[in-house]
């Protein structure tokens, strides 16, 4: 009872937790881009969420009446494609394609890839020799064509391309946070937490993780970007979603062949996916400030 | 020093196995038959089942897949690259017409990105907070966020639709006609290009803003240095090394631009035959090319990572 009284009491006495939380904020929104980015990222997610109820007509209505209509057609503010599909509301479901498969890609291939590293950096040896091999195999293999030999076997369709784009997104984490373990775990604090009988996982998820954290946020954010780009010149190729599916590469792809009619239909989402990588950039280069700022000139 | 190239070449030999394994698994996991998707493309539907257990034979895909595996690979070394199953002639005669091109194309692209990046970078840095700066950002932040076979289409749209000064797509040798050769590959040099122009530009600025600011770099000012000495000699070398970096990874990136890029603009490499081929099921080519991208990509990072002991002394491999 008296021990907990006394615990309790230094909680109160402690001065109060510096507000780390505001002050990455305040950093955050400094720069002018950094918001411009954060309201284009902020935009996109909104039109993926409630893409159904802002359209104004089905992106997948086929109208042969209204085929390959100018943008500034009355009621179609960005015209019609060969099918008489509405262009505008297949930009936001593209947008739903890209930000599904750039988000749950990101989040899958960087717990694995940080998994791997922290394991890799931590144990050494063996184990480190196996997995950064592996992952050396990976980033010698363009990570197109890796998706293009995965959608290949599994066949078209979004989840598949998100496995196949996430198998060649963990080789670049694993490595960075390899390296990130390897000079944390030389830091006294992990002795001491050896020492007072933390086990190898609590070392390594309380103790390690934590401390490069800010680095995976950092980057994550920053590959979203390429991931959608990724994600691009798949369906691009004509691998990933499958029609009538709406995503931005793919609708590139079909515009192409009316280009010098309605180039309209190859431009606009091409000028979506810069503006979504663009904001995904930007927030990744306010996040690195914010958050460690140490990491500007190398990322 | 040569104990740690000839170690980094035997990790590079066990990485290109590795690679050539995972590559010769993965396309036979490849859903369709090979002999079928040749039929089919030669309209030889009326093969008997003899015939094409006999085709089988030929291209000895009816054997167990290790004894394919070894029989592949010793015939590599032996200097035998295979035969294509779907153009019907050696994987070395392919590979000999179409890797000069894209080798061109892609060397191009990596050399004038870096440099022009590098330049970008410096020049921004030097007029840090000027509106040369600002823009030079803008621009290369447009590079890497830019999807490059978009901006292939609106170029083809812009110059060789609109304003007909280049060719749209295809090819011509530069031993036909130079002039052509060059009008050819701007475009395509440049969408491969653009992303490596972006991103070396934005390092290289940050790095040098960062150097720029260094102790010695005021010693060097101090004592009367010129400006273009500090910048060119004490700051350029120094600041450089992150872009090499950069440079080793942006290998991997223009060749995979480059898969894109060339079945875009109908050019007869390396590209535009992996990609096809890989539709095709066509073993031979997909293994040879997969295990040629790996060789240039490790060989690429080993210069890189040599180069470092001449941009910065200080550093030694054992």
């Amino acid at each position: 009872m008296g021990e907990k009284s006394i615990a309790a009491a230094e909680i109160q006495e402690a001065p109060p937790r510096t507000t780390g939380w505001n002050q990455t904020l305040k950093v955050f929104f400094t720069r002018k881009l950094v918001v411009v980015g954060f309201v284009l990222v902020l935009i996109f997610v909104l039109m993926a969420i409630f893409g159904p109820w802002l359209t104004p007509y089905d992106p997948y209505q086929i109208d042969t009446e209204n085929t390959l209509l100018q943008p500034l057609t009355k009621g179609h503010l960005l015209g019609t494609d060969a099918l008489g599909r509405d262009t505008l509301s297949r930009l936001v479901y593209g947008s739903r394609t890209a930000l599904t498969v750039g988000i749950i890609t990101i989040a899958i291939g960087t717990t694995i890839g940080v998994i791997l590293g922290l394991l890799a950096g931590f144990f050494g040896g063996a184990t480190s020799m196996i997995i950064m091999r592996l992952m050396d195999m990976l980033l010698t293999f363009p990570m197109l064509l890796l998706a293009l030999l995965i959608s290949g076997i599994l066949g078209g369709g979004i989840q598949n391309v998100i496995i196949a784009l996430t198998l060649g997104s963990i080789a670049p984490y694993s490595r960075v946070v390899n390296g990130q373990t390897l000079s944390v775990k030389e830091n006294d604090y992990i002795i001491a937490a050896h020492a007072v009988g933390a086990n190898d996982a609590r070392t390594m998820f309380s103790h390690i993780l934590p401390n490069i954290l800010p680095l995976i946020i950092v980057l994550s954010t920053m590959q979203i970007g390429g991931l959608i780009l990724a994600e691009a010149s798949l369906s691009f190729l004509g691998i990933g979603i499958k029609p009538p599916g709406a995503a931005w590469g793919s609708m590139i792809n079909d515009g192409y062949r009316y280009l010098l009619t309605n180039p309209a239909l190859s431009f606009a989402p091409g000028i979506c996916i810069i503006l979504v990588v663009f904001g995904f950039m930007m927030m990744g280069d306010g996040l690195r400030d914010a958050l460690d700022p140490r990491l500007r000139g190398t990322l | 020093m040569s104990a740690y190239i000839i170690r980094r070449c035997l990790i590079g030999l066990l990485l290109i196995l590795m690679v050539t394994i995972f590559v010769f698994l993965v396309m036979r996991l490849l859903p369709g038959d090979p002999i079928y998707i040749y039929m089919s493309a030669n309209a030889l539907d009326r093969l008997t089942f003899e015939e094409i257990v006999k085709l089988r034979h030929q291209y000895g895909i009816d054997r167990p897949m290790i004894v394919q595996y070894f029989d592949w690979m010793g015939k590599i070394f032996r200097g035998d690259l295979g035969e294509s199953m779907f153009y019907q002639a050696p994987v070395a005669k392919l590979v000999k017409d179409r890797f000069p091109i894209s080798l061109e194309i892609s060397f191009i692209a990596w050399i004038f990105g870096d440099l022009l990046g590098l330049l970008i970078g410096i020049i921004a840095a030097l007029k840090w907070g000027k509106w040369i700066d600002t823009v030079s950002i803008g621009m290369s932040y447009l590079g890497i966020t830019i999807p490059s076979f978009w901006l292939a289409i609106l170029l083809i749209y812009v110059i060789g639709l609109k304003l007909g000064w280049l060719p749209l797509s295809g090819w011509t040798s530069p031993a036909v006609d130079l002039g052509e050769h060059i009008k050819h590959i701007i475009i395509p040099v440049f969408c491969l290009a653009v992303a490596g122009i972006g991103g070396t530009a934005r390092l290289m600025r940050s790095s040098f803003l960062e150097i720029i600011r260094q102790d010695y770099i005021r010693t060097a000012r101090s004592k009367g240095l010129q400006e273009s000495l500090i910048v060119w000699r004490h700051a350029l070398k120094n600041s450089i090394m992150p872009i090499i970096t950069l440079m080793g990874m942006g290998i991997t990136t223009i060749f995979a631009g480059s898969y894109i890029i060339e079945t875009l603009f109908s050019i007869p490499g390396m590209g535009m035959l992996t990609v096809s081929s890989l539709f095709n099921h066509d073993y031979a080519v997909v293994q040879f090319s997969a295990l040629l991208t790996a060789f240039i990509i490790i060989m690429a990072n080993l210069l890189v990572d040599i180069s470092y002991t001449w941009f910065d002394p200080r550093i030694r491999y054992q």
